[in-house]
């Protein structure tokens, strides 16, 4: 067989041979292929089963609800007699716990990875890197409980005096740190990432023009590994939005419009887990709201999710 | 890609940097002290973070220890702290569990292995896929639990509150991240191998299921594990689709009957104001820690045992 396609090949009339390809799928295959691709298929549907499970009951939300209430009205009271929607107050509940998350989470974890990336050795890296894996596996309910009984009352008891009242046994501030340290794996490891894909040839040509360490690390590095950090930021940022737990047990459950971390709130995400673990009849206005509620948080951490392509997209540099 | 330097690299940059620096003279002692001072700041960023890690751990283990019996696997949960335990709880976490198994391992194999193996990567639809996966990871997980509330408890679906309504649910939200580690262990598979098979004249599923796939079996079973151990201490979609904060008896089966879960029945402690809760709840989250770090070695075992350099 060999011997006869070689003479073919090099005969003076060989014949156009096919291009060499795989062999033809057998019988079945491609059957076998469709229903792998169907597996692909099922992500997809799970978006689109998202947002219409998100949608109709939005939609007959409003319909009883003028959206202009939903954003504009004081007080969020769905469930009293004479019920309220102003969604704000729970929108501004997310955004005091995310402030403080942020300020905890983002210069730790930067400061993680760049220690990790510019400055650990190969021994500390083989500790830190999987110590910080198990920080990243902890569940959130460990996380509240953290939050509840460690940090607010160390918390309480370090509370200086001219600040006023000491928070109480439910705090904004509390839930906020605590969620900080829940995002510091996801912002360290993927800036470590980011760090360590800087080619090496940037950090040895700042090293030979006389750049020290810092240098090299705030004004090479850094900037280079930029798109990476910027995600890693946005990423835990959406993490920090989208949490339950920890604001659920930590927070406290009353809408408060501030941004004070001393005060007990109550974020979106609370409010979609305790209203529905309670008593509620489906199709009652109540019902509707988890559902607005939940397209609103759906929105806003989509809306992250793509500034954090765009930004990628920006400011990546393409190396070799 | 450029390798990060290793401890020899670095050696060899830090002796450049010096032989430079004695041309140049010596730094200022102000450039120096500032260089010491941001070494210590990002050091002592790191830990922080694993300060963190560690009093978690040991707060939990501190005010678990009064509880740490068989009692807690033993005995119902009961409104008496003292005689409360997490049996339902326990016994509703692995029959979730199971479901996600039953459901997210070839859902996840089968989307990895046309992602890696079949896709053609230019065709928009295949790209649409790719991008929504990477999307759905971020997805807050109460969202999935909305999902799970409105399509699978109720809606289309209508199982009901039952326990394989909570797998599904928690299968979905971790269904990208196992697409993602299949793709990995795939992807490290070197072509030669598919080469080589299609060279023999295999076909590509042929190659693909004779060659590919047992080559990537450590690395998918690694992947499958550290997403199960995500689901396993999900709580947040679950309190939606019904694992009903308190039950006394163990679930009939996947498919009928309320059932629990450990980290839900937790929450429901630690919701408590009494202390005894608490000592129940720390000791469940040491329950909950335990398995998980045990989950955790494990994979990590599996990917050095077996993990392949070609």
């Amino acid at each position: 067989m060999a011997s006869r396609d070689i003479s073919a090949a090099v005969g003076p009339a060989a014949p156009a041979r096919p291009p060499l390809t795989a062999a033809p799928p057998r019988f079945g295959e491609r059957a076998l292929i469709a229903l792998l691709a169907l597996c692909g298929v099922v992500s997809v549907a799970t978006t689109v089963g998202i947002i219409v499970a998100l949608a109709e009951p939005t939609v007959e939300f409003f319909g009883e609800i003028p959206f202009g209430d939903f954003f504009s009205a004081d007080a969020w009271a769905p469930t009293f007699a004479n019920p309220t929607f102003g969604v704000l107050e729970i929108v501004l509940g997310t955004l005091n716990v995310t402030l403080w998350a942020i300020l905890a989470g983002i210069p730790l974890g930067l400061g993680a990875a760049v220690y990790l990336s510019e400055y650990a050795g190969d021994r500390v890296r083989r500790v830190l890197k999987p110590a910080l894996e198990v920080l990243a596996g902890v569940p959130t309910v460990a996380f509240g409980f953290f939050a509840l009984t460690f940090i607010t009352p160390i918390i309480r008891d370090l509370w200086p005096g001219f600040l006023g009242d000491p928070p109480g046994i439910f705090s904004a501030g509390a839930a906020g740190l605590v969620l900080g340290l829940m995002i510091v794996p996801i912002i360290a490891s993927i800036s470590d990432d980011a760090m360590r894909s800087v080619p090496a040839a940037l950090r040895e040509g700042a090293y030979a023009l006389g750049g020290t360490r810092l240098q090299v690390a705030t004004r090479v590095v850094l900037p280079a590994a930029l798109s990476g950090i910027v995600a890693s930021f946005v990423l835990g940022v959406s993490r920090a939005v989208g949490e339950t737990m920890v604001v659920l047990i930590a927070a406290g459950a009353t809408p408060n419009a501030t941004l004070n971390p001393a005060e007990s709130i109550q974020t979106m995400t609370a409010f979609i887990a305790t209203t529905a673990t309670g008593d509620i009849g489906v199709g009652t206005i109540t019902y509707k709201t988890i559902f607005a509620v939940g397209s609103l948080l759906f929105a806003m951490t989509l809306v992250m999710n793509l500034i954090s392509i765009r930004l990628v997209r920006r400011y990546r540099e393409v190396y070799e | 890609m450029s390798a990060p330097p290793p401890a020899r690299v670095q050696g060899t940059l830090d002796a450049a940097a010096g032989a430079t620096r004695e041309r140049l003279g010596r730094l200022p002692a102000a450039e120096r002290a500032r260089g010491t001072a941001f070494h210590l700041l990002v050091f002592l960023a790191a830990m922080i973070a694993i300060a963190g890690l560690v009093a978690l751990i040991v707060q939990a283990a501190v005010e678990g220890r009064p509880r740490l019996d068989s009692a807690l696997v033993t005995e119902q949960p009961s409104s008496v702290a003292e005689e409360g335990g997490f049996q339902s709880a326990i016994y509703g976490t692995l029959l979730i569990m199971a479901g996600v198994i039953v459901t997210v391992v070839p859902l996840g194999i089968g989307a990895a292995i046309y992602l890696e193996e079949f896709a053609d990567q230019t065709r928009w639809y295949n790209r649409l896929i790719e991008v929504n996966i990477q999307n759905l990871a971020a997805v807050p997980s109460i969202v999935f639990g909305i999902l799970g509330l409105g399509l699978i408890v109720r809606g289309p679906l209508d199982l009901g509150f039952v326990a394989y309504a909570g797998s599904l649910t928690l299968s979905l939200l971790v269904l990208p991240t196992v697409i993602l580690a299949c793709r990995e262990a795939l992807r490290a598979v070197p072509s030669s191998i598919r080469e080589g098979a299609l060279a023999l004249g295999a076909t590509r599923w042929q190659s693909v299921r004779h060659q590919v796939l047992p080559a990537a079996v450590p690395g998918i079973v690694t992947g499958v594990i550290l997403a199960l151990s995500r689901a396993i201490g999900e709580t947040a979609p679950l309190l939606l689709v019904g694992a009903t904060v308190f039950v006394t008896f163990n679930p009939e089966g996947p498919f009928e009957g309320a059932y629990t879960a450990l980290p839900v029945a937790i929450f429901n402690y630690v919701a408590r104001p009494q202390e005894e809760f608490r000592v129940l709840a720390a000791a469940g989250i040491l329950v909950l820690l335990v398995v998980l770090l045990l989950m955790n070695s494990f994979a990590i075992w599996l990917r050095n045992r077996y993990s392949q350099r070609w």
